[in-house]
């Protein structure tokens, strides 16, 4: 399924002639930048000092961060839930819950406890938008986290739709710390590699750091406008 | 809203601005903060400068080879299985728009902020189509809901108005019934803009960074709104400036850094987000059809001239947030949906002298603007470079540097502003200068000098003044 492009030797020929040379349809390499200032930022931190830094910055972007390890982890994500006030709850659909233990809680533990959980289903369609936009609660995994701005990294699928983590009222990220890196540069460069390696880039990702906000109104912040209105990092100790 | 807005001349323009007291209030508060914030953002990094020249360095080899990215850009789009329509000009992009509207038998748009759709007029055209438009930033949309008031700042819009002002307009228009405060302000319009996302059938955006490599783009927002834009309804249609790309991921996320600390001292906004194609097979969310519309509009013409170097532009607002005469008269008074440094610069060269020339005036050529921006346009010397051609054309300026600075109330009443004065235009000034003394100077110094001599222009007498000023003093 390709698409179209329309218009486009006209104006292109346009931008090579103000440009004062002919067309440049091949031959521009990657070029050699003089600088390169992203590559310093954070180079020697080791794990443990990425994660202090993660929880200093989510302390100036709104967001809790909870620190946990495999074991705690069910009992950690069910508090968090509590906090913010229970169900309804949606989620991907993702392998990691189950290899984290987070099965028993999600299937059987919060339904007893008439907690409504939706877990995303492609083939039901519309019906997940629904369910997302009624949802208190929207629970993701991060792909790559920054500590340096603190932010969490998602890739949509056909499982993992993009609206878990705008339409709930509160977000929770799960976050393995073998997934922190220092800055958005690691995270640009692992994308294209992806790039590079053949595989497709998701049609959709996301970079969220913290609850969504905003200072249109005599810049003072209002913490949730159109996204969620409080978010929680809980770190996963997987090293 | 076209890029020209109201219909007032430019000295009753700034006349109002100047009366409006709230405003200039706002305008005030707004760029101490913001400038307070950019600072923290950008010292922090510690080597500041070579992030500069690093995004200058990218931004001039993408304008030097747009050609060729803008190719590979729209070949790795319809790889994806998007639509790629150039425009040439802002009718070609509005008619391109409006056949997809049609087609789609459209009935309602949301869209995410955008200026070059401002730049094309596009909510007219799709309101004639029989298409409501609903505009999700909240800035924006309070604008909107005000009679479509235009904006006076390229990153937020509604800063001319106060909350009350806002809950009036809320009250009138939207039946709203609580107070003033922002939250529940915003509340409000969380509530409002949720149904509308949900039922649209049309989604607009801008773009931040188009990424030539793997045909993606990216938005960069604090309020989520461009997520559910592109994420609900089932068509996507996103236009973008023609020179608004990078090579590569790499790049993008330089400029995105730049972005993000040098509009808003933050070190990421809350939402990035980085979209390519449509939705892929299976998924549930994101649009089924995703149009890219590339426009010139008027951008080939600045390509490859002296004012090429303001398209390395990445619309931050840094310059606007340290500007005194934006400061002093307000973003309205620009009559251009570009309002502050680079909307003196760029506004000139997209709508013509004949509707801008007093632009280039709007400016004491202090040069802060320059050394904030973090891509290093020489926004100062391009201000001045537009008042040579403008003389050149004319034969004479449009308006006396005298009259300007007066109109902006700069001028007026202290000799300490003379001495700001003295920092209009060096390269103008060396011609009246015998050593560290002017003895005639051209424009409101000619007055002066006439009865006395000056110091030389000092780059950092106006900083020293602005910063004295700041601090309530009278004298610099
Ligand atoms: S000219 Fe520079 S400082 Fe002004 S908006 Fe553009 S990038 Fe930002």
């Amino acid at each position: 399924m390709t698409g179209t492009i329309h218009n486009r030797e006209t104006f292109l020929s346009q931008i090579a002639s103000s440009l004062g040379r002919s067309r440049l349809s091949s031959g521009v390499t990657d070029p050699e930048w003089k600088h390169r200032p992203q590559d310093q930022v954070l180079q020697d931190a080791t794990p443990d000092e990425l994660v202090d830094i993660l929880k200093t910055q989510c302390l100036k972007i709104h967001t809790s961060l909870v620190i946990t390890d495999a074991k705690k982890l069910p009992e950690t994500l069910h508090e968090v839930v509590a906090n913010y006030g229970g169900g309804p709850i949606v989620t991907w659909k993702d392998e990691r819950f189950s290899k984290w233990g987070l099965e028993p809680l999600m299937k059987k533990e919060w339904p007893s406890q008439k907690l409504e959980v939706y877990e995303w289903d492609h083939t039901k369609g519309a019906e997940n938008i629904r369910q997302a936009e009624k949802a208190n609660v929207g629970i993701t995994i991060s792909e790559m986290t920054l500590a340096e701005s603190g932010t969490v990294v998602l890739f949509s699928d056909k499982d993992k739709g993009r609206t878990v983590s705008f339409l709930p009222a509160t977000y929770i990220a799960l976050v393995p710390k073998s997934t922190i890196v220092p800055r958005i540069t690691q995270a640009a460069r692992k994308l294209r590699e992806l790039h590079h390696s053949g595989k497709q880039v998701a049609s959709c990702v996301n970079f969220i750091t913290g609850p969504s906000n905003s200072a249109d109104i005599e810049l003072n912040l209002v913490v949730g406008v159109h996204g969620p209105v409080k978010a929680t990092y809980i770190v996963i100790d997987d090293l | 809203m076209a890029m020209k807005i109201g219909t007032d001349h430019f000295k009753e323009r700034v006349e109002h601005g100047i009366n409006d007291s709230f405003m200039r209030g706002a305008v005030a508060g707004a760029q101490n903060s913001m400038g307070v914030r950019r600072q923290t953002a950008t010292e922090e990094l510690g080597n500041w400068e070579e992030w500069r020249s690093h995004g200058e360095e990218i931004r001039q080899h993408v304008l030097a080879n747009l050609d060729y990215y803008l190719e590979q850009l729209s070949e790795n789009v319809a790889k994806r299985g998007g639509h790629v329509f150039f425009a040439q000009t802002a009718e070609q992009a509005n008619d391109y728009i409006k056949g997809v509207v049609t087609k789609k038998n459209a009935k309602k748009v949301v869209k995410a902020k955008s200026m070059v759709t401002e730049e094309i007029s596009l909510n007219k055209t799709l309101e004639e189509a029989g298409c409501s438009v609903v505009e999700t930033d909240l800035g924006e949309y309070i604008l909107q809901v005000d009679d479509h008031d235009p904006p006076s700042h390229i990153v937020v819009p509604a800063l001319h108005k106060n909350k009350e002002q806002i809950r009036d307009v809320f009250t009138k228009k939207l039946g709203y019934q609580k107070t003033e405060k922002p939250e529940e302000l915003a509340w409000h319009a969380r509530e409002m803009l949720r149904q509308e996302y949900l039922t649209a059938d049309i989604g607009i955006t801008g773009c931040n960074f188009a990424v030539a490599e793997t045909g993606s783009f990216s938005l960069v927002t604090n309020e989520g709104n461009a997520d559910l834009v592109t994420s609900l309804p089932k068509t996507q249609i996103t236009v973008m400036g023609m020179e608004r790309l990078v090579p590569t991921f790499e790049e993008m996320e330089v400029l995105v850094s730049l972005l993000t600390r040098s509009a808003v001292g933050q070190k990421l906004t809350s939402y990035i987000t980085v979209l390519t194609g449509p939705r892929e097979e299976h998924d549930v969310d994101g649009p089924e059809e995703f149009h890219l519309v590339i426009v010139d509009n008027g951008r080939s013409k600045i390509l490859g001239g002296e004012f090429q170097s303001v398209l390395q532009c990445i619309r931050c607002a840094a310059c606007i947030n340290v500007c005194p005469v934006y400061r002093h008269v307000g973003g309205h008074s620009y009559g251009s949906i570009y309002s502050g440094p680079i909307g003196a610069v760029l506004s000139p060269l997209l709508g013509g002298y004949d509707e801008y020339k007093e632009l280039p005036y709007a400016s004491t050529l202090c040069g802060a603007c320059t050394d904030v921006c973090p891509v290093k346009i020489p926004l100062h010397q391009l201000l001045h470079k537009h008042r040579q051609v403008i003389v050149e054309q004319e034969g004479k300026a449009p308006i006396s540097e005298k009259l300007v600075m007066k109109a902006y109330g700069l001028g007026a009443a202290s000799p300490m502003l003379y001495k700001l004065g003295t920092k209009i235009a060096p390269a103008a000034m060396n011609p009246f200068t015998v050593g560290d003394r002017i003895s005639k100077g051209p424009g409101p110094l000619k007055a002066w000098t006439e009865i006395r001599e000056f110091p030389a222009p000092n780059k950092e007498r106006f900083r020293d003044w602005f910063k004295n000023r700041e601090k309530g003093g009278k004298e610099s």
